[in-house]
């Protein structure tokens, strides 16, 4: 560079911004398109929701502005007169039950996996993750069958039973990748200092796995709000539904479609879940990776 | 046998559950019994109840006079429905995994470079994803209502749609309406749900490509698009398999896109075997039939995750 003469540096240097400021804007640009693609849906939802009927329904009016001053009457609606409440209180209950059976299975299962398996362990590991990927669709049909058999149709704790068959694949998989970094030697110094294996995996492992337990609670949860199918074929009453299906069936009567609260409770229920989703999203992927990626 | 090392074997002597033989299988014991019971035993079932006479009124198996042959795969096949379920799942599937492969590379490219406002566009572009689906297909449905679509009302405005116009003489476009506006629709709503994945999947794939290997490219000189086609996508390659077998399995087992958007309608022309199994199986009563059209997606399912076996198995060698 020093040796080019003063003019034609000065070119280059212009062309080089000129290459940089276009390769911003390219930047930019297209982070911006896909932000909408993907966001536009839950924008749509938002606007929706704080609209008046005379508004929404007067085919004059652009859809894109508030013709009418917003209203929270909607959300009210909602609220305090339609089945919502009763569909976000199944949701927890049944999210609650799907977390404790999670940690409690999970736990025990990926120690053992990692620890106390060898070799064999961790292709046993990689079977168990491939049951998260047998879908709800295969499944669902067999299962109202065993649902039935069980008594437990028409109710939401035939979810809570259910549920756990893809948390356990997915959070032992996490589990494992968090177990693999314990140090070995904690736990063994515990022993030496006279604890059993499992009071050694008690005052050791558990403490420092902590980060890697929250992780699984906040997975079960959202897979639980996340889950359809076997909700849909489940459960027929109002008063057990989830939300996922609860406001695509209840909200919806017939040809009548209460739009702006129906987008009320999805937005309402998708943002603060997409927020969760998000703050522990790395993890969820390092699992996704196969150890393909070494992180 | 004069002083004994202090191996935790030695030292765990003294607890009878200490034994590795003994603890290991015992913890693992409630993750199998799970998941043997059921997912195991109901995909046993699933095979069964496809060769049975099992409905929702009467859902056992009691004896051999339940056993029906292939009667159900042969009335289930001789349906018209069926069969463009079955083309509409494979062929959903296929066009929406082309644009998802690309579009996330590019997007995964845009996401490894630095710039203001990152987090958020990071948060936005994996809304489809993080959100529950049934409700993120819900906005879609709305967006693209017969009569209030925003779309709609942007194209009358911009004299695309009304009297005497390209798209003809109507005020709506009717997406969800029409046979391949509503195939169209469907397809994008799954482009969008599996786009999110399969980005942040190849985006900890960029992120892993040693930095002495870009700084080497970058002495050399390599460009922009020299950089992405001799170092980027080769070294990505391992990752971007696992992104696809993973997108393709969230798609083609898909239920909720298709029942939400267009309930597999018009006239059955985005039905897919997932929906198909669902309104035969649950809603029409007929659980063999339902089980046997579900067990369609068997075959490729067995072929992805051979496909992730041999992969896992791969990256476990290097």
């Amino acid at each position: 560079m020093a040796a080019l003469p003063p003019t034609q540096r000065f070119a280059s240097e212009e062309s080089g911004r000129g290459k940089h400021v276009l390769a911003r804007t390219v930047l930019y640009g297209t982070a911006v398109i896909f932000s909408l693609f993907a966001a536009i849906p839950f924008g749509w939802m938002v606007l929706t929701m704080f609209k008046t009927n005379n508004d929404l329904y007067n085919p004059r009016n652009n859809p894109f502005l508030y013709n009418d001053p917003p209203t929270l009457a909607n959300i009210d609606l909602l609220w305090n007169d339609t089945s919502f409440r009763t569909f976000i209180f199944n949701t927890f209950l049944i999210a609650i039950v799907v977390m404790a059976i999670t940690v409690i299975i999970v736990v025990p299962a990926a120690y053992s996996l990692v620890r106390l398996s060898g070799r064999w362990g961790s292709n046993l590991g990689i079977l168990i993750f491939l049951v998260y990927l047998v879908p709800p669709t295969l499944l669902f049909i067999p299962m109202t069958g065993v649902i039935a058999d069980l008594g437990l149709q028409n109710s939401k704790w035939s979810m809570a039973l259910v549920y756990p068959t893809f948390t356990i694949p997915f959070c032992t998989w996490l589990m494992m990748g968090f177990m693999r970094s314990v140090p070995w030697e904690i736990e063994e110094q515990a022993m030496i200092d006279g604890y059993s294996r499992i009071g050694a995996i008690w005052r050791t492992v558990i403490p420092i796995s902590i980060p890697g337990i929250l992780t699984v609670v906040i997975f079960s949860f959202t897979l639980t709000l996340h889950e359809f199918v076997y909700s849909l074929a489940f459960v027929q009453s109002s008063g057990e539904k989830t939300v996922s299906v609860g406001v695509f069936t209840e909200l919806i009567r017939g040809d009548v479609y209460f739009w702006q609260s129906l987008m009320a409770a999805a937005a309402l229920v998708a943002i603060p879940v997409a927020l969760l989703y998000n703050y522990f999203l790395d993890r969820f992927i390092a699992g996704f990776t196969l150890g393909a990626v070494k992180g | 046998m004069s002083a004994p090392a202090l191996t935790t074997r030695n030292v765990g002597k003294r607890y009878f559950f200490d034994s590795e033989r003994v603890l290991g299988p015992l913890m693992l014991f409630p993750a199998v019994i799970y998941i043997v019971a059921l997912v195991g035993f109901p995909l046993i079932l699933a095979v069964l109840y496809a060769f049975s006479d099992v409905t929702v009124g009467d859902p056992r198996i009691t004896g051999t006079e339940n056993f029906v042959g292939f009667e159900n795969f042969r009335d289930v096949f001789n349906d018209r429905v069926f069969q463009k379920a079955l083309r509409n799942t494979i062929v959903f599937t296929l066009v929406s995994q082309v644009f998802v492969i690309v579009l996330a590379n590019v997007l995964a490219l845009v996401l490894s470079a630095d710039f203001h406002g990152k987090r958020l566009v990071r948060f936005l572009v994996l809304l489809p994803w993080t959100t529950p689906i049934a409700l993120g297909v819900l906005g879609w449905f709305w967006m693209l209502d017969s009569v209030y679509s925003p779309i709609d009302y942007a194209m009358r405005q911009m004299g695309l749609l009304g009297p005497d116009s390209v798209f003809g003489p109507g005020r709506n476009m009717y997406w969800l309406g029409k046979t391949d506006l509503a195939q169209g629709a469907v397809v994008l709503v799954h482009i969008w749900r599996t786009l999110p994945l399969a980005t942040v999947i190849l985006l900890a794939g960029l992120t892993s490509i040693p930095q002495d290997v870009k700084d080497a490219a970058n002495v050399d000189g390599a460009g922009f698009w020299r950089q992405l086609f001799y170092i980027r996508l080769p070294l990505l390659l391992p990752i971007m398999a696992v992104a696809v077998l993973f997108s393709l399995v969230f798609t083609f087992t898909d239920l909720s896109v298709s029942l939400v958007l267009t309930r597999g309608g018009p006239v059955n022309d985005t039905q897919v075997l997932s929906t198909w199994a669902y309104f035969r199986g649950i809603q029409g009563g007929n659980l063999a039939q339902g089980a046997a059209i579900a067990l369609f997606m068997l075959p490729v399912l067995i072929a992805i995750a051979i496909g992730m076996l041999r992969l896992a198995r791969r990256s476990e060698n290097n």
